[in-house]
């Protein structure tokens, strides 16, 4: 489904400044994979994201979507394919606009815009019945601002908005980070089940390291833009936060350095 | 009195349109978009310069709609794809616009009187001011509802988002900023019709009053809504037209100060929704301090009773 071929990125490249941000980084998810992501510092863990997205385009390496090479695509034409939840709830969603409307742009994922109504009475209420899923009311604040809602319900909208219209691809950028434990922990809960119900295809950056063995069918670490570790199904059931801190020291030679990093 | 009230009103009807078009881009697609100055003038000059070439009013009006569209079209353009600051996009094309308007009219200043006009009656330039301005909110009021004019809404409110929903915002920025000099100009010909004439220096200062208009209304009538925000638009283009005649009345005003007063306009209409917002938060929040003051008073009363 994504698939990401010997992938490098190098900020100011040629200066005293130059960065290694992704170094000959592969990947590949197959239909269904729930892939939750952890690292340190610049690891590479965003621009990964962002390369996948089509936020940064590679210095050198493709990104297959399905199939297609997308290495060339802007990434207004790539969200086709791909859903996106990032860490900041107000990035995911327009404030000065109503929750329908913002429902409503994205419900156009992928298809032309013209000139026919964003909103009328049928596509209302499919919006109504997909808000009730997320559990916190929202159904009946169709009208309301979004710029009016707290930082769950927003980041709550948001992983409804990039997951609703079932794009191959759903990338999660630390979403939960900037939420207090009782909204991540619904937030999280929210993902689990979209994703289940849906069967996306998910890539899950992440720094609580309870979370990254918790959700998903694989994970896999990251360091110094290459990824260093990769844990398949069957070992990942009974990984534990401590072995996997010890493999990250054993490979890295380093101790795991995130001024965020949770252990769970 | 009545017929300087009557006659701002009408010139307030006529700017509308020019303030719509400031609207859309400083407010739905937060672009500062200084073209205006130039294209207004484009307006006035491709009107006045069809209608003596004997084209019908209507259509030079159409005309005029066209080639500010176009000349927002280049300054979006200038900005998503040639990556050049938005302010500065807008004052190149400003100042090309300058000599592309004397190119159009031929000479510095056109007269068409006696010429076809829009305005066949005294009382006309009021009704169709009146109709135009109502069509084109009721018009960019369905827009604004529209995929396309939710997507242009998004790209002002958050670019990255809309972005990721696939929605083009070079194109919505080139589109918007097209479709607002469209209506600057619009504005600009039927000044020109309603003057009888058109110079190469009528658009000097009209960013200023457009976003006076904008300023004004938001200050009268917020901007909660888009139908709200839109009405607020033109009132602030009457309101700021009956302010100016008010104060050419003032002995000792004449028409040459009228930057100045527009200037003073402006000032006014951002300073003073600021100073009434903080006196009403100090004396709401003085009130309070001695109502939680008493209770605790009392309270204390209580206890040591």
């Amino acid at each position: 489904m994504l698939k990401i071929e010997s992938v490098s990125k190098l900020f100011n490249p040629g200066t005293v400044d130059e960065k290694i941000a992704l170094l000959n980084g592969n990947l590949h998810l197959k239909a269904g994979d729930f892939v939750t992501v952890i690292g340190s510092n610049g690891a590479g863990k965003s621009t990964l994201m962002n390369i996948i997205s089509g936020v940064m385009k590679p210095d050198a390496g493709k990104v297959w979507i399905d199939g297609y090479d997308v290495s060339l695509l802007p990434e207004h034409k790539r969200s086709r394919w791909i859903g996106r939840v990032f860490q900041d709830p107000m990035a995911g969603t327009a404030p000065r606009m109503t929750i329908e409307e913002n429902l409503a742009i994205a419900y156009k994922r992928g298809k032309t815009r013209g000139l026919g109504f964003g909103v009328n009475s049928k596509i209302r209420s499919i919006f109504r019945q997909e808000l009730s899923r997320l559990g916190i009311g929202l159904e009946n604040r169709l009208g309301a601002k979004v710029g009016l809602l707290s930082g769950g319900e927003r980041q709550a909208l948001s992983l409804l908005m990039a997951t609703f219209t079932r794009p191959q691809i759903l990338l999660l950028d630390e979403h939960t980070a900037a939420l207090d434990p009782a909204r991540a922990e619904l937030v999280t809960s929210l993902t689990e089940t979209i994703v289940r119900e849906l069967k996306l295809t998910t890539l899950m950056v992440t720094h609580n390291m309870e979370q990254a063995i918790r959700l998903g069918n694989r994970l896999i670490m990251m360091d110094k833009g290459k990824v260093i570790l990769q844990v398949d199904e069957s070992r990942k059931d009974h990984l534990t936060v401590e072995q996997l801190l010890g493999e990250f020291e054993a490979i890295s030679g380093k101790k795991m350095a995130d001024d965020r990093v949770v252990l769970g | 009195m009545l017929d300087s009230l009557r006659g701002a009103v009408e010139a307030g009807l006529l700017y509308a349109l020019m303030a719509l078009g400031v609207y859309i881009t400083f407010r739905i697609l937060d672009f500062p978009d200084l073209t205006v100055d130039g294209s207004f003038t484009t307006g006035a000059a491709v009107g006045a310069t069809m209608t003596i070439a004997g084209i019908p009013p209507w259509l030079s009006l159409l005309g005029a709609f066209i080639c500010g569209g176009l000349a927002g079209v280049c300054t979006g353009l200038l900005h998503t794809k040639g990556k050049i600051n938005g302010l500065l996009s807008g004052i190149i094309m400003m100042i090309a616009l300058y000599s592309i308007n004397l190119r159009i009219l031929g000479k510095p200043n056109v007269s068409i009187r006696g010429e076809a006009n829009i305005f066949q009656t005294e009382s006309s330039q009021f009704w169709i001011g009146g109709i135009l301005v109502v069509s084109v909110v009721v018009l960019l009021l369905l827009f604004f509802k529209t995929d396309f004019g939710l997507s242009l809404r998004g790209t002002g409110d958050n670019n990255r988002m809309i972005r990721s929903f696939g929605a083009n915002t070079d194109m919505s920025i080139i589109l918007g900023v097209g479709l607002s000099n469209a209506l600057v100009a619009c504005s600009g010909a039927l000044v020109a019709f309603s003057q009888k004439s058109a110079n190469n220096l009528m658009g000097i200062g009209m960013i200023v009053i457009g976003l006076a208009s904008v300023i004004i209304g938001e200050a009268i009538l917020g901007a909660r809504t888009v139908w709200r925000a839109l009405i607020a638009v033109v009132l602030g283009a009457i309101i700021y037209r009956i302010i100016y005649a008010l104060a050419l009345r003032v002995p000792g005003f004449d028409s040459q100060d009228m930057k100045l007063i527009t200037a003073v306009i402006i000032v006014g209409a951002l300073v003073i929704p600021t100073i009434r917002r903080s006196l009403k938060e100090k004396s709401v929040g003085k009130k309070r301090t001695e109502q939680v003051l008493a209770s605790l008073g009392n309270d204390k009363a209580g206890g040591a009773r």
